[in-house]
C-alpha cells in the first residue's frame, strides 16, 4: 500500500541534448512526487521522453537542470561513485531486451549485482536462490539464457534487479518484447513484488490497458512534458 | 567490486574470447622471449668472460716487478719525485708485500729450461712452478689424472702437446716417474750442496758472482692437462712441465734473470723478475697496486681492462635489449587493439554492468586487470620460451665447437632476476597498454551503452 513519504520527487527537471545547431528537449520542465510504495506507470508514445526520464530518476543519466530527489538523495548533485551506488542500492532496473549477459547462467547474472555490492560470498547462493525462488526460476539456476523463453528470461532480470533488495524497481517497457500473456504474469509479478514494504515501482510503457489494470498513477509524457498525471482507476 | 569477482569476471572474460586473447598473450610470451633470450645471451656471454678471466686470476692480481724492468725497452728511466728509489724485488720484498691488508699470496715466478729424461730419451722443455691456488683457476678443469697431492710433493703435471712427446697414449704416463735435469745455482761463498746431486764447478768466480750446477731429481706424473695453465700475461707462458711452487723454489735452479743480476752486480742476494700479488679480490687491486708502486716497484693489472669488459657488457646489454623490446612494443599494441575491440563488443556489457551499479572504477580495473592477466601469462610464458630459446643458442654453439674439438660452453644464462624482472615488465608493459582502452571503457555512457545493439 502507497506510503505518504515521498520516494522519488522531479523537480523541474530537463534534459536537452544538442544535435549539431539543434536543442533536443527529451525531457523538459518535469516535475513530479512519487509517494513510496506506489507503482507508477510512464505512458507516451514513442520519443516522448518517458525512457529519458526512467534513466534520470535511475541515475544513469543526469538532469540538465533541476534536481531528482530519490529518498532524499539528489542524485544531480552527488558524485558519480556515490550515482553507482545509488544505482546498486536503491534501485533495480529491468529493460524491455532483458540484457542479461547471455554468458552467465541465471545464477551468475542474479549474482552479478551482489558482487558489485561485495556482499559476502557466503550470503550470496541463499539470496540468489530467494530472488530466483521468488520470480519461479528456482530450478532453472543452471541454464543460460539462451535456454529460457521470453518471459523467463524477463523474470530473470527482475530477480536480479531484486536480488540486492531496493527501494524502487524501474521497469523500461518490460512486456515490450512478449506476447500478451507472458506480458500479463510480468505485471501480476510486478504487482506481487510491490506488496513488499517500501518498494516503488516505475514502469515505462505504451500498453494503456495493462498500465491501467496493475498501475496506481498513470503520468503521460509527449514532446518531454508531463501531459498528465493521475490515479489510474 | 572485490579482487577475487573482479579476477572472475575478468578471467571469465578472457575464457570467452578465447583463442583472440590466447592470440595476444603469445603476441606477448614472443616480445617477451625475444627480450629474455636477448638478455640471457649478455649476461651469459658476461659471466662466461668474467668466469674465465676471474678464475685466470688476472684481475685479482698485481703484477710487481722491479722499477728497471719496466723501464727498459728504450724508454728514459725518469722516476716520478714521489717515487722511491727502485728496490730489489727480493724474498725481502716478498715478505713485505704479502703483509699489506687484503693480499691473499704472493708468489714469484719461477721457470726454467730444463732436460727431461723418460724411458731413457732427452727431452728439452720448460719448467713453470705453480701455486697451490692455481688449481682454482680454472685452468685443470678437465684435466687427465689429478692436481698435485701437496704444494711440497715431487710430483709434476704435463701440458699435453709435450706429453705426446713422451707417448702418444698420455693416459698411460701417469703414475710414471720422469728425471728432471736442471741448474742449480749456487752461491760462490761455498754452501753445502744438495744431498744426491752431483757438483762439477770450483768456487773460484768474482765475488758477488754464483755458480752453476748441474742436479736432477725425479718426479711422479699425476696429470696431463690440454691447456698452457701458465701461459698469458705476466710472462708466465710456454711451461710445459709443471711442478708445484713450493718445490720449483727449493731447486734454486738458475733462471733467466740471474744473468741480468751478474751484470747489475746484485747477484750476491736472489731476486725474482716478478712477483703475482692475488688480491682478496678486485675491489682492492687498486689501492694494493699504488701501496706496492710506493714501496719502489714496478706495479701493474689489468683492473682497466676489466672495468672496460663491465662497461662493453652493459652496453651490450643495453642493445640487444632495446631490440628485443621492439617485439613487446609490437605486442603492446596488440593488446590494446585486443581491448579496444573488446569495448567495442562488449559494449552493451559495460552499460548493464554500470546500470548495475558498477562504477567507472570497476569497469577500469575489470579491463586492467584483462591485461595484466593477458601480461602475466605472456610474461611467464614468455620467459620460459626465453630460457627455451637461450638452451637452444647454447645447444647449437655446443653442437658447432664439438665438430671442432673445443670443450663446452654456456653461453646465455637466465637468472632469477632476468625470469622475474621480465614477467614484472610483461605486466607492466600490458597495464600501460590497457591503460587507454580501460578509461574508454570506463566512460562509456552507459544510457548509450545499453541502447547500443
Amino acid at each position: 500500500m502507497p506510503d505518504s513519504q515521498p520516494a522519488i520527487h522531479l523537480n523541474h527537471i530537463s534534459r536537452h541534448y544538442t544535435m549539431g545547431e539543434a536543442v533536443i528537449r527529451a525531457v523538459d520542465d518535469v516535475s513530479l512526487d512519487l509517494p513510496t510504495g506506489e507503482f507508477l506507470a510512464l505512458l507516451g508514445s514513442s520519443g516522448s521522453g518517458k525512457s529519458t526520464l526512467l534513466n534520470l530518476i535511475a541515475g544513469l543519466d543526469r538532469p540538465t537542470s533541476g534536481a531528482v530527489i530519490a529518498h532524499g538523495q539528489d542524485l544531480s548533485q552527488v558524485s558519480s561513485l556515490e550515482l553507482a551506488r545509488y544505482r546498486r542500492q536503491t534501485v533495480g532496473m529491468v529493460f524491455q531486451s532483458f540484457n542479461l549477459l547471455p554468458r552467465m547462467t541465471l545464477e551468475e547474472n542474479v549474482e552479478l549485482p551482489l558482487r558489485l555490492a561485495e556482499v559476502e560470498r557466503d550470503n550470496r547462493a541463499a539470496r540468489v536462490h530467494e530472488a530466483l525462488d521468488r520470480v519461479g526460476l528456482g530450478k532453472r539456476i543452471a541454464h543460460r539464457p539462451s535456454e529460457l523463453s521470453g518471459g523467463e528470461q524477463q523474470r530473470a532480470a527482475i530477480a536480479r534487479a531484486l536480488v540486492n533488495r531496493p527501494k524502487i524497481l524501474l521497469a523500461d517497457e518490460p512486456t515490450g518484447n512478449l506476447d500478451s500473456t507472458t506480458g500479463e504474469s510480468i505485471l501480476t509479478l510486478l504487482k506481487e513484488i510491490q506488496k513488499n514494504p517500501g518498494m516503488t515501482i516505475v514502469m515505462v510503457t505504451h500498453e494503456r490497458p495493462l498500465a491501467e489494470r496493475f498501475a496506481d498513477r498513470l503520468a503521460v509524457m509527449g514532446d518531454g512534458k508531463l501531459l498528465s498525471n493521475g490515479a489510474a482507476r | 567490486m572485490k579482487p577475487r569477482d573482479l579476477s572472475d569476471l575478468a578471467l571469465r572474460n578472457l575464457r570467452e574470447a578465447i583463442l583472440r586473447n590466447s592470440l595476444t598473450t603469445l603476441g606477448i610470451a614472443v616480445g617477451v622471449a625475444s627480450l629474455v633470450a636477448m638478455l640471457s645471451l649478455g649476461v651469459g656471454l658476461q659471466q662466461l668472460a668474467s668466469k674465465r678471466l676471474s678464475q685466470s686470476g688476472l684481475f685479482d692480481s698485481v703484477f710487481v716487478t722491479p722499477r728497471m724492468n719496466l723501464r727498459g725497452m728504450g724508454r728514459q728511466a725518469v722516476p716520478a719525485p714521489t717515487d722511491k728509489p727502485p728496490r730489489l724485488l727480493d724474498e725481502d720484498a716478498r715478505q713485505e708485500i704479502s703483509r699489506l691488508p687484503n693480499v691473499v699470496e704472493v708468489y714469484p715466478q719461477v721457470r726454467f729450461f730444463t732436460e727431461v729424461r723418460f724411458d731413457g730419451k732427452p727431452f728439452a722443455t720448460m719448467v713453470a712452478g705453480m701455486p697451490a691456488s692455481s688449481k682454482a683457476s680454472g685452468s685443470f678443469d678437465g684435466m687427465q689424472g689429478s692436481f698435485f697431492s701437496s704444494d711440497g710433493a715431487y710430483e709434476t703435471i704435463l701440458q699435453s702437446e709435450f706429453a705426446k712427446e713422451l707417448n702418444l697414449q698420455t693416459s698411460s704416463l701417469i703414475g710414471k716417474e720422469l728425471v728432471l735435469r736442471y741448474a742449480e745455482r749456487q752461491s760462490l761463498t761455498p754452501t753445502a750442496g744438495d744431498s744426491g746431486a752431483t757438483s762439477s764447478t770450483s768456487s773460484e768466480s768474482l765475488p758477488g758472482g754464483f755458480s752453476v750446477v748441474p742436479k736432477e731429481m725425479r718426479l711422479q706424473i699425476v696429470g696431463v692437462v690440454d691447456t698452457e695453465p701458465a701461459s698469458g700475461f705476466g710472462g708466465y707462458g710456454n711451461g710445459r712441465l709443471l711442478i708445484p711452487l713450493q718445490v720449483a723454489m727449493t731447486l734454486r735452479a738458475a733462471q733467466i734473470n740471474d744473468l741480468r743480476d751478474i751484470v747489475r752486480g746484485t747477484s750476491s742476494t736472489q731476486t725474482f723478475a716478478s712477483l703475482t700479488v692475488r688480491a682478496k679480490g678486485p675491489a682492492y687491486v687498486e689501492t694494493l697496486e699504488a701501496s706496492i708502486k710506493n714501496m719502489g716497484f714496478g706495479a701493474f693489472s689489468l683492473l682497466d681492462a676489466s672495468k672496460s669488459l663491465a662497461t662493453f657488457f652493459r652496453v651490450l646489454d643495453m642493445l640487444l635489449g632495446i631490440f628485443s623490446s621492439l617485439a613487446l612494443f609490437v605486442a603492446t599494441l596488440g593488446i590494446v587493439n585486443t581491448l579496444v575491440m573488446a569495448i567495442l563488443e562488449r559494449r552493451r556489457e559495460i552499460g548493464v554492468l554500470k546500470a548495475l551499479g558498477a562504477s567507472d572504477r570497476d569497469v577500469k580495473q575489470l579491463f586492467f586487470f584483462e591485461a595484466g592477466v593477458m601480461g602475466l601469462f605472456g610474461g611467464v610464458f614468455g620467459a620460459f620460451l626465453g630460457w627455451l630459446i637461450g638452451r637452444a643458442l647454447t645447444f647449437g654453439t655446443n653442437v658447432y665447437l664439438h665438430r671442432r674439438d673445443l670443450p663446452s660452453v654456456d653461453i646465455t644464462s637466465v637468472p632469477w632476476w632476468l625470469v622475474l624482472g621480465a614477467i614484472v615488465f610483461a605486466v607492466f608493459v600490458s597495464l600501460v597498454a590497457g591503460l587507454y582502452p580501460a578509461s574508454r571503457a570506463a566512460r562509456l555512457n552507459p544510457v548509450e551503452a545499453l541502447r547500443y545493439e
